[in-house]
């Protein structure tokens, strides 16, 4: 569909998703389809907890059912380089109760 | 499709919208879809001390199945006209 949201403008762009149990991968995506199956390089996954700062797990080539996905946000690399995500502790999101 | 019409007159309005894990997202309504998929700019994450995850995030995009609420701009909403179109809805016509 013209105009709608897709995920088009994302592509080899790194984005951050949020996933349904709460998880934050960030990688580079690739490819996704109409029900927003994507497919994610070079992609880590940020574990927040509150009793250290973030810790990243490598995770690299990655497909994400677009079942489990809430969001696809577009990382800005200038503010994200300027976090240091070593000193960022929060609690890790909570899951998605349909 | 009533609300996808109806969403779509909204695009360019401020909404806060309300996920089911919690999450609140505040930002520029850019564009919907037929799933109710939607597109943010300039978007902020409601209690950002809290939820510090996507404060690298300024556009994002939100798969409609895990939208809980969408908070709407008061001036956004013509009750009287959002009325007649669900009662035209309901009626199948």
């Amino acid at each position: 569909m013209s105009g709608g949201p897709g995920l088009e403008s994302l592509v080899d762009q790194t984005i951050s998703v949020i996933t349904n149990d709460g998880r934050n991968i960030v990688g580079v995506l690739k490819g996704f389809d109409q029900a927003t199956n994507i497919i994610l390089d070079e992609s880590h996954e940020r574990v927040f907890s509150t009793k250290e700062g973030v810790q990243q797990l490598v995770l690299g080539l990655y497909i994400i059912r677009g079942d489990n996905i809430s969001i696809v946000g577009e990382l800005d690399e200038e503010i994200d380089s300027s976090v240091d995500w070593s000193e960022k502790r929060a609690h890790p999101l909570k899951p998605v109760i349909h | 499709m009533l609300f996808f019409s109806y969403f779509k007159e909204l695009v360019g309005r401020e909404v806060t919208v309300e996920l089911k894990n919690d999450l609140a997202i505040k930002g520029t309504l850019h564009s919907v879809d037929q799933y109710l998929n939607i597109k943010l700019e300039n978007t902020r994450v409601v209690d950002q001390d809290k939820y510090p995850h996507m404060l690298s995030v300024r556009n994002c995009f939100i798969r409609g199945s895990v939208v809980r609420y969408v908070q709407l701009p008061p001036e956004g909403v013509d009750v009287e006209l959002l009325h007649d179109a669900t009662r035209r809805e309901a009626r199948g016509g």
